[in-house]
């Protein structure tokens, strides 16, 4: 019996079973033109099918199967890696440096040069080959998956994707992806139809159905192909996913082929067993990788900023040179024979001879501009590379970004772009797989006006809950002193009248009877028993249905729930439950309810429908058959789907489901005894953002049905244009009078934390836009779901008008979209001084005329104003596009988050692409610079790490130039002492160590490690996240404030030493200080004074820190007693020179401490100022948390957060203020 | 005036810094003598009649050649010319066994003789010498005076002026200077200490001033941004 129900669930043929189905387009009158288009350039392209020794050879060798995805191979790494990274402006400098190094005409060795630049170079291009090397795997990956082949004879053998090539025919088996572009020719449907799912391309969760030619109906076995041959003649290569033009010759005969033919690669095989087709488009002509884009190189906004700094400092650079080299030729053509000890006029080295000032001034420009590099530190790129990917290590290592489920952790897949995580303002995000799990629940039912399943939701209980928290605390207000006139009327209305409130709120009976309660509301956290069913009440559920008053209603609507669909059922294994199959999710979650609930649908023959339905008198299960006379299929434009069925008694009924305005268009006037009810529970489920279908039924007589079902009949053989409108016409007549049973309602299931996050993110004032392939319905639903969209909202819908689509005029159509943005505006313009928060929502085809380069402004600023944005049914290329437009229009960064192929584009396209890693299917992830198991680690990743990154970033670049500066800045002042010849005052040894050891490890330490408030209280108060948006961090008031601060250091260094140290002897014994000790007493003064300048900067102290700080100092004395042992032939000027001569002068250490007092006054008197007038506000924030005595006074430091939350109008705790102000205007209305 | 007493003498625009000037030396020859010849680094007095030089090197060629007598009175005071240069010098850098050789033997003669037959690390005048000045102006040490002088002491003083600084302009000072345990007389440090710590007090007035007429509250939440709107003016 169950093999025999097997075998016929796959011999039904769907064509009968969907009596509507012949309504799928078939435009064979738009082909006609293209057809002529063949032959024509762009459309060249033949196939010679199951003959793939003829693609072989010119002149139709197409490409093989082999796809690769990476940017470089082994012959071009090299030279292209390279020139990526000499295309940064400070690298070509550095390049140059090291250049002049090797004819000794800079003043540093060709090695000190050279190796640093070898080193950053080399680092990123190691980053470059290990991104490549993970994109060549996975390209393996993909290449090798197997599919069965063609070879001759009918037998089919395994081969791997690569090794296709066009015009192999292929055999595909259920739940495998298509190796490349498909042409169908055969299920394993008599009828030539299968489904497909096409996730990967669009995003859509329902299944697309393709249907092959009829005349290859018959090629459904393997043998068939023996001798079977074809050619098909069809358009180039090209990215279009939607269209196809082409045809088949076979047998004589020639085909037009439509889309319908034509299985794109990337996307799967689903409910059929397998078919068969020919290879059209392999490998890079595929559509689906004709869509896919190269990964381009991000570069944060900081390091674009960087960029522009290291011109500024380049500026300040070639000025300081240009005065050194002019300073140079001149002292030398005008004072040149006064310098006799010089001996300058005899066999002169090129830049000392005065009769050549030219040269001179060139060469010691070249040395000059070498000499001061430290303005331009090689090692700032280097630290920067160290920091980040330090800091990449402790993203990925957060034990709070870890999915236990999973096993996957946070990954930080390119360490470049951690800073640009703080400064996101836009999230661009996929629907399905991202925000929700793919996965439909049952969630609450409302039959014959009762609702079931749970009546609160949790923004009433929220909203409740506030309010009593409210009432509390005005009560403590009173009772304190500072009571305002405000909180004591507030506090009689909620007091006093604590009746109305209790109406208005309508659940505090839940509250109350919180026990009856638990058991209707579905456990919100735990995973349901049933996937797909996530129902609990008592009144339902164990058949406790039938001791209710009005059983036969209750009986009705079960039946339509177990009869009106397209469902299959499967055999699930040793449990007595059944699964099923059908087009839509949602169906399923309809049989598994209504098999929950006592009517198991358990099978289904090509006219027959078998029920297994509990008697409510007595309680038992009985079978039952029920004929299927009729079956209107369900398609977007009649939004409602019914069955035609006869009971055993030979009753014949009408069982509807459908959209709500469709089914009460069309109820009976005795059937609308549930209307009002339904409908106010269809309001709170739609609120609740679950997806809702009215069922509804009516008895038909026997007399009438015949009547009608001629004229269906006859409908449904005419064959023309009309025949469309004759069958829309029959289906009119017959879906009408209909009594209204009840509404159920489906959960898109959200994933894991999801409104929380988006709340969150809300609150830190990024704007969240939904761009979904999925059809409008369900992307409001998940918008209402996520807290996108709520009812008090403004809803604006861009879509485009019938009759503009059908006029096919680009003009008109673009006047249609146009009028629509611009009326919307206005009324934007207007509510916004209201505070009416506003939401769009477009549609695909409206989009892509709202993206044409004319409309696009205007359209983008509509959507920039309004408070959400959804995108439905927008194609991967549009996702893509719409990201760079934003990115450009706003100039705000962008961050894009998805899941599946079909996201890449946008992912690629952002500033900053997210990939979800919870599911299968890499390529997002592939595509992404940072890819997380869950959603909601967004929160942590952004609001946490990202504003912290941010911060570390912008203050170690900053210190970093303040150090260099300041360093440079005094080499600067000594040429002005020593007549501009371009000596260097500190030994070779201290110029290297300054950035190599001295000063390099503080700056990690900052970069790496610093914090200005926990991750706490940054998830607490995610309004800190503002400081990077706003960029206040990194501005170029900053930047110039910290350049300032370090020419004044510089000055302050070089005047206080210099004079106090020359001319009067250093020690007791008389003793001057030279070169060498004036040097030395300088550099000793520079390293103390920047690692007193960090520690002034740190906010977050570790130990680490300290040892780094102070260990660079001790460092620096360990280093001049060592080098002071060594030889005088190699340490020259060093020589015992600390034990010896500074260091045992008082004189040294006073003047030390003098230097790091006034150079640091500047910025110590700034913080100060600052500090104590105008406070940042992680800085009070800061003071709150560590600093006030009452820490413990909870409900400011609560309050404090509540007003830290930007004025948002999406997310959850928006939407519970509103619904709080909507409770409190209904309490002021009751009391008058 | 304590003994003991510096003489220091000064040179005005007189740039030792110079980068030919301060690279023209070498300092293995001074230390090894003959025996390292590589003196590629002393152009243009690395050589003369194809002989090496030694001490070679522009900064020993024109080594400061003026000489002193100090006479109280009619006596002669005794001028110590020992232990005025580092010690590290007279016992590493220059050879006890590095005789000069070959030396102002050219046809120009930039400045001192030196006693062939003293070896390099008691030509202290020499090491000295090559201590090579930080700035354009310096001092450098010429003896001490061991004993006490008085006020009113009246000091004569004989000196040759050998040394050239008239084609620069250069001025010649001769410094007579006691040393306290920082050092010599030094008015700026004073100064520089003295001005520094009134301006901190001056500041820590102001700030003190600032914040009790205009105090922000420690940890006041008016003051983060989202209260802006509620902090009065």
């Amino acid at each position: 019996m169950v093999k025999a129900s097997g075998k016929r669930k796959q011999r039904i043929k769907w064509s009968k079973l969907y009596t509507f189905s012949c309504l799928n387009p078939r435009t064979t009158d738009n082909d006609a033109p293209n057809q002529q288009l063949l032959g024509q350039p762009g459309f060249s392209r033949v196939v010679f099918c199951n003959q793939p020794e003829l693609h072989k050879i010119k002149p139709h060798k197409y490409p093989s199967n082999y796809v690769s995805t990476t940017k470089y191979n082994f012959m071009t790494f090299l030279p292209r890696a390279l020139f990526e990274q000499f295309r940064r402006v400070a690298n070509l400098y550095f390049l140059l440096g090291a250049a002049l190094s090797i004819p000794k005409l800079a003043p540093f060795s060709p090695e000190s040069m050279i190796t640093p630049l070898v080193f950053v170079v080399g680092i990123s291009m190691l980053k470059e080959a290990i991104e490549d090397w993970s994109r060549f795997l996975q390209d393996m990956d993909v290449n090798s998956r197997k599919v069965k082949v063609h070879s001759r004879n009918g037998y089919f053998v395994e081969k791997t994707w690569k090794e296709l090539s066009v015009g192999d025919v292929v055999k595909v088996n259920k739940n495998e992806y298509f190796p490349s572009d498909l042409l169908l020719l055969s299920s394993s449907y008599e009828d030539g139809v299968c489904y497909v799912e096409t996730m990967n391309l669009d995003g859509e969760t329902n299944l697309k159905l393709k249907r092959s030619l009829e005349a290859t109906l018959s090629l459904d076995d393997d043998v068939e192909y023996t001798k079977f041959q074809a050619t098909i003649h069809c358009e180039d290569p090209n990215p279009n996913l939607y269209s196809f033009v082409g045809n088949l010759e076979f047998n004589n005969g020639t085909y037009p082929l439509s889309p319908t033919q034509i299985l794109l690669r990337d996307s799967k095989l689903r409910n059929t067993e397998y078919v068969y087709g020919v290879v059209i488009f392999s490998g890079p002509d595929a559509k689906a990788v004709r869509n896919s884009t190269r990964s381009p190189s991000k570069r944060s906004r900081v390091e674009r900023r960087l960029d522009y700094l290291i011109y500024v400092l380049f500026l300040l650079l070639v000025m300081m040179s240009v005065v050194t080299s002019i300073g140079s030729a001149l002292v030398l053509k005008s004072e040149a024979d006064m310098w006799w000890y010089l001996r300058l006029q005899e066999n002169a080295d090129s830049p000392f001879k005065p009769s050549k000032p030219v040269t001179s001034f060139f060469l010691q420009f070249v040395r000059s501009l070498i000499l001061y590099g430290y303005l331009i530190p090689i090692s700032l790129y280097v630290s920067i590379e160290v920091v980040k990917v330090l800091q990449a290590m402790l993203i990925n290592k957060d034990m709070r970004m870890y999915d236990g489920l999973s096993g996957k952790a946070v990954e930080a897949r390119t360490s470049n772009i951690n800073e640009e995580l703080g400064q996101v303002e836009m999230i661009l995000s996929d629907k399905t797989g991202t925000l929700t799990c793919n996965q439909m629940e049952f969630r609450k039912c409302s039959i014959e006006g009762i609702s079931y399943g749970g009546e609160i939701n949790e923004v009433d209980l929220a909203a409740s809950r506030r309010m009593n928290v409210d009432v509390e605390r005005y009560r403590i207000s009173i009772d304190g002193s500072d009571s305002t006139g405000q909180s004591i009327e507030m506090f009689e209305y909620s007091v006093a009248e604590a009746d109305a409130k209790q109406a208005v709120l309508g659940c505090d009976h839940a509250i109350e009877n919180s026990d009856i309660e638990h058991r209707r509301i579905p456990a919100s956290g735990k995973e349901p028993t049933i996937k797909g069913f996530n129902f609990r009440d008592d009144r339902l559920m164990d058949k406790m249905w039938i001791h209710g008053s009005n059983a036969h209603d209750m009986i009705m609507f079960f039946r339509v729930m177990a009869l009106c669909h397209t469902g299959i059922p499967v055999e699930d294994g040793n449990s007595k439950r059944l699964k099923y199959e059908a087009e839509s999710p949602e169906e399923i979650t309809f049989l598994i309810a209504a098999q929950e609930f006592g009517f198991k649908f358990c099978q289904r023959t090509q006219s027959v429908m078998f029920l297994q339905e509990l008697e409510p008198s007595s309680g038992i299960e009985v079978k039952r058959e029920y004929k299927l006379l009729n079956l209107l299929e369900f398609n977007s434009a009649r939004k409602r789907m019914s069955v035609i069925v006869s009971n055993e008694a030979g009753e014949i009924f009408l069982f509807c489901k459908g959209a709500d305005n469709i089914i009460f268009d069309r109820l009976a006037d005795n059937g609308r005894i549930y209307q009002q009810a339904t409908t106010a529970h269809l309001s709170n489920y739609a609120e609740d953002g679950l997806r809702t279908m009215l069922f509804a039924y009516k008895k038909i007589e026997v007399v009438e049905y015949e009547s009608w079902n001629t004229l269906f009949t006859k409908a449904k053989a005419t064959v023309g244009t009309e025949r469309e409108e004759l069958l829309e016409h029959a289906s009119e007549m017959i879906e009408k009078d209909l009594f209204l049973l009840g509404a159920v309602a489906v959960e898109d299931k959200l994933q894991k934390g999801v409104p929380q996050c988006i709340d969150k993110l809300a609150q830190a004032g990024l704007k969240l836009w939904l761009l979904t392939g999925d059809k409008r319905e369900t992307a409001m639903n998940i918008g209402f779901a996520c807290s996108l969209l709520r009812h008090d909202m403004k809803q604006f819908h861009l879509v485009l008008s019938k009759e503009a689509e059908s006029s096919h005029q680009l003009k008109a159509v673009e006047e249609d979209i146009l009028s629509q943005i611009r009326n919307s505006y206005q009324e934007i313009v207007k509510g916004n001084k209201k505070d009416v928060p506003s939401a769009l929502t477009v549609d695909g085809k409206a989009m892509e005329v709202a993206l044409r380069s004319e409309i696009s402004n205007q359209f983008l600023q509509l959507a920039v104003m309004c408070d959400s944005v959804i995108c439905c049914r927008v194609s991967p290329k549009q996702k893509a596009l719409i990201a760079r437009l934003v990115k450009e229009y706003t100039g705000k960064t962008t961050l894009a988050i998805g899941d599946g192929a079909n996201d890449v584009g946008m992912i690629q396209e952002a500033d900053i692409g997210v990939g979800i890693s919870g599911m299968e299917g890499m390529q997002a992830v592939m595509a992404s610079d940072f890819s997380l198991p869950q959603f909601y680690f967004l929160e942590r990743l952004l609001i946490v790490h990202g504003h912290w990154c941010y911060k570390r970033i912008s203050k170690m670049i900053l210190y970093f130039i303040y150090k260099n500066v300041a360093f440079g800045l005094t080499l600067f002042y000594n040429e002005i002492y020593s007549n501009f010849s371009g000596d260097d005052l500190y030994d070779d040894w201290y110029m290297v160590l300054f950035n190599v050891l001295l000063t390099s490890l503080p700056v990690i330490a900052l970069g790496v490690l610093e914090q200005d408030v926990s991750a706490d209280v940054c998830l607490q108060f995610p309004a800190l996240y503002q400081q990077g948006q706003r960029n206040i961090c990194f501005s170029w008031k900053r930047i110039f404030g910290w350049i300032l601060n370090a020419t004044l250091s510089s000055v302050a260094i070089f005047t206080v030493t210099i004079y106090i140290l020359s001319p009067a002897a250093l020690r007791q014994d008389g003793k001057v200080a030279d070169l060498a000790h004036i040097g030395t007493i300088m550099y000793t003064c520079v390293i103390w004074i920047v690692n007193c300048q960090i520690a002034l900067i740190v906010t977050h102290f570790t130990w680490i820190t300290h040892v780094l700080i102070w260990g660079s100092i001790l460092c620096w004395y360990i280093f001049l007693v060592l080098y002071g042992m060594l030889l005088p032939e190699h340490s020259q000027g060093g020589f015992h020179i600390l034990i010896e001569a500074i260091g045992t002068a008082p004189m040294y250490w006073i003047v030390t401490f003098l230097v790091v007092v006034v150079t640091l006054l500047p910025y110590f008197i700034f913080s100060i100022i600052q500090r104590s007038f105008y406070p940042m506000d992680d800085q009070v924030i800061q003071e709150i948390k560590y600093g006030r005595t009452d820490v413990s006074n909870k409900p400011m430091w609560l309050r404090e957060q509540q007003n830290s939350r930007k004025r948002t109008q999406i997310g959850f705790s928006a939407r519970v203020d509103a619904k709080i102000r909507h409770l409190k205007e209904r309490l002021h209305r009751t009391k008058k | 005036m304590k003994a003991p007493i510096y003489i220091y003498y000064q040179l005005d625009n007189y740039y030792q810094n110079h980068r030919r000037y301060v690279k023209s030396r070498s300092d293995k020859q001074l230390r090894y003598g003959l025996q390292y010849n590589d003196t590629s680094s002393c152009i243009p007095e690395e050589s003369n009649d194809g002989l090496p030089i030694v001490p070679c090197g522009l900064i020993s060629w024109s080594l400061f050649n003026d000489t002193y007598s100090f006479f109280r009175g009619t006596d002669e005071l005794r001028i110590n010319r020992k232990n005025i240069a580092w010690k590290s010098d007279r016992d590493h850098k220059f050879g006890k066994h590095v005789f000069p050789f070959n030396f102002q033997n050219g046809t120009l003669i930039g400045g001192a003789m030196l006693d062939p037959n003293v070896p390099l690390s008691d030509q202290e005048d020499l090491i000295v010498w090559m201590r090579t000045a930080a700035l354009p102006s310096f001092r450098k040490l010429y003896g001490k005076i061991e004993e006490d002088l008085e006020a009113n002491d009246v000091i004569s003083i004989y000196f040759l002026n050998n040394y050239n600084t008239y084609s620069f302009g250069g001025r010649k000072k001769l410094v007579l200077s006691t040393a306290s345990w920082l050092g010599g007389r030094n008015n700026f440090l004073g100064m520089a200490y003295i001005a520094i710590g009134s301006c901190l007090i001056v500041l820590a007035l102001v700030f003190i001033l600032l914040h009790v007429k205009n105090p922000r509250p420690y940890g006041d939440a008016m003051y983060v941004s989202w209260n802006w709107k509620g902090i009065p003016n």
